[in-house]
């Protein structure tokens, strides 16, 4: 197998007194679509932050292309996050400016200036998402779902070595669901980006993984494929898989 | 014990926040000269802080002229010193009552949008999409508010004392019947250059003081509504404060350098 692209070591984040990652190790490779599943709350959009450098860990490491992005000061990660797009949950779109301005947001960022190429690359970038003719909509005026497809046309404009995906599903009825799974495969083909998907839902993540990776209580419990996981027969996966809390009604 | 306890922990926090607040200042302040500028926002942000406050800062220095103008009549005129009332106004409006109302009418108008607006886009993660996206938040949000803060606040703070000087002439001379010669010659005797600057220095500390107070505070809202609503109460309160105290300050150092009644 060849080197990991992204190689998380002993991670370890702590929100107020409580730890929420616990020593995590992961390793990540190149051209993948690695779904992380967990519980809410159980520290998986923490960890996607960690791996842009929203977050800095109180311990462990990060490498991303060999370099310790964790020790990284803000600017200095600025070249590590144009190689790394992410898709927020809530789709995070600038809500003063309308869907056109925030696809070409990244690219007059970098610089370009030509508006004939900013519009070019916008109208190449919505339709990947199939978001033509939204371009003068604000934010606002958008359901969920076109939300997070005009985020991602904003996140791949510049096409990115690595996509982090947070929750690409969440809130979203079935179908609207699959069309987001669909578009996250396609790009997966297309672009020949990795991809980080943290989701808690089964369905998206047999629709898109390569690779499965279970965090359980702050440590990565279970990697392996889709078919592994459903084949599984260790209690904890088992109840994740087939959604039981364990509970009793009474 | 508890008291002790109590002013502790308020002078650590407000220690704390008084260094956010120059770290802020200092980071944006060497983006600036390492030209990270953005022009565009910078006019948008002039537009948006120094022509859309103007209707605020004119009512505010007329009517602050005017009413001062009959006050100091009314305790004028008993020593038959009716014609002092101008220099007094044009020296307090210069002085003090311009930069100090322009700087709070302005910490109320501007420094509280622009606390709502990045305590906004703080709690929507709008804020973590800008540094995903390699665009530093200091220098897309807080250099162009600071660099349109710095032009535009000594332009209103001259429109504030220009309006308060010219309501306070109107009323004490077709009001109040005080002699319009002596009104305008006495306001030029004792009213100097000197005075102007001192409005303007003023005017340029405010400015620091409202545009950094109010985007730390944005940039460090959390917890949703409530907080981005915390944010911007905290920012009026703090800038207001910090305005009324730096001015006593400024005011000390300033007349070493331009000593009152010397012109």
């Amino acid at each position: 197998m060849s080197k990991p692209l992204l190689q998380v070591r002993d991670l370890v984040q702590k929100i107020g007194s409580q730890e929420i990652l616990k020593g995590m190790n992961l390793d990540i490779y190149a051209g993948e679509t690695l779904v992380l599943l967990g519980k809410s709350g159980g520290g998986k959009s923490v960890f996607l932050r960690h791996l842009i450098g929203l977050m800095h860990p109180v311990s462990g490491n990060i490498f991303f292309e060999g370099e310790d992005i964790t020790k990284l000061k803000e600017r200095q990660l600025e070249p590590v996050r144009r190689k790394i797009g992410m898709l927020f949950q809530d789709g995070a779109l600038f809500d003063s400016m309308n869907v056109f301005d925030n696809v070409a947001f990244p690219l007059r960022e970098r610089g370009e200036r030509n508006p004939a190429v900013i519009q070019q690359k916008v109208e190449e970038s919505l339709a990947r998402v199939n978001m033509r003719g939204h371009e003068k909509k604000m934010p606002v005026n958008l359901s969920g779902g076109m939300r997070k497809r005009v985020a991602l046309a904003r996140a791949i404009i510049s096409p990115p070595n690595v996509i982090l995906y947070d929750e690409p599903t969440a809130g979203l009825d079935p179908i609207v669901s699959d069309s987001i799974n669909k578009l996250i495969r396609r790009l997966q083909a297309e672009l020949h980006v990795t991809s980080v998907v943290v989701t808690h839902d089964m369905v998206s993540c047999n629709h898109i993984a390569d690779r499965v990776a279970l965090l359980n209580e702050g440590r990565i419990y279970f990697t392996g494929s889709t078919e592994d996981l459903r084949t599984s027969s260790d209690p904890t996966i088992r109840d994740f898989v087939d959604g039981r809390s364990g509970e009793t009604i009474y | 014990m508890p008291l002790i306890g109590f002013f502790s922990t308020l002078s650590i926090s407000m220690l704390s926040f008084l260094g956010q607040v120059a770290m802020l200042s200092g980071e944006t302040i060497a983006s600036i000269f390492c030209g990270r500028i953005r022009p565009r926002l910078v006019i948008q942000q002039i537009a948006e802080i120094g022509f859309r406050s103007q209707l605020v800062v004119i009512v505010t220095g007329a009517f602050t002229g005017a009413v001062f103008t009959a006050q100091a009549y009314f305790q004028f005129a008993s020593l038959n010193m009716e014609t002092a009332v101008g220099p007094v106004v044009a020296l307090s409006m210069f002085r003090e009552l311009g930069p100090v109302l322009t700087g709070v009418m302005v910490a109320g108008r501007v420094g509280a949008a622009m606390s709502a607006e990045i305590g906004t886009m703080k709690v929507s993660q709008q804020i973590d999409a800008l540094r995903a996206l390699a665009v530093n938040p200091v220098d897309y949000l807080v250099v162009p508010r600071a660099l349109a803060m710095f032009v535009s606040m000594p332009f209103l703070v001259v429109e504030c004392v220009g309006c308060g000087i010219l309501a306070s002439y109107y009323v004490g001379v077709n009001i109040l019947n005080i002699s319009g010669v002596y009104f305008l010659a006495n306001t030029q005797k004792f009213a100097d250059s000197s005075d102007i600057i001192m409005a303007l220095v003023k005017g340029f500390f405010f400015a620091g003081i409202i545009v950094f107070i109010s985007c730390r505070e944005g940039l460090g809202a959390k917890d949703g509504a409530v907080g981005v609503g915390r944010a911007t109460t905290q920012t009026v309160v703090n800038c207001s404060l910090a305005i009324l105290i730096v001015n006593f300050f400024l005011t000390m150092a300033l007349n070493i350098i331009f000593p009152a009644g010397q012109g």
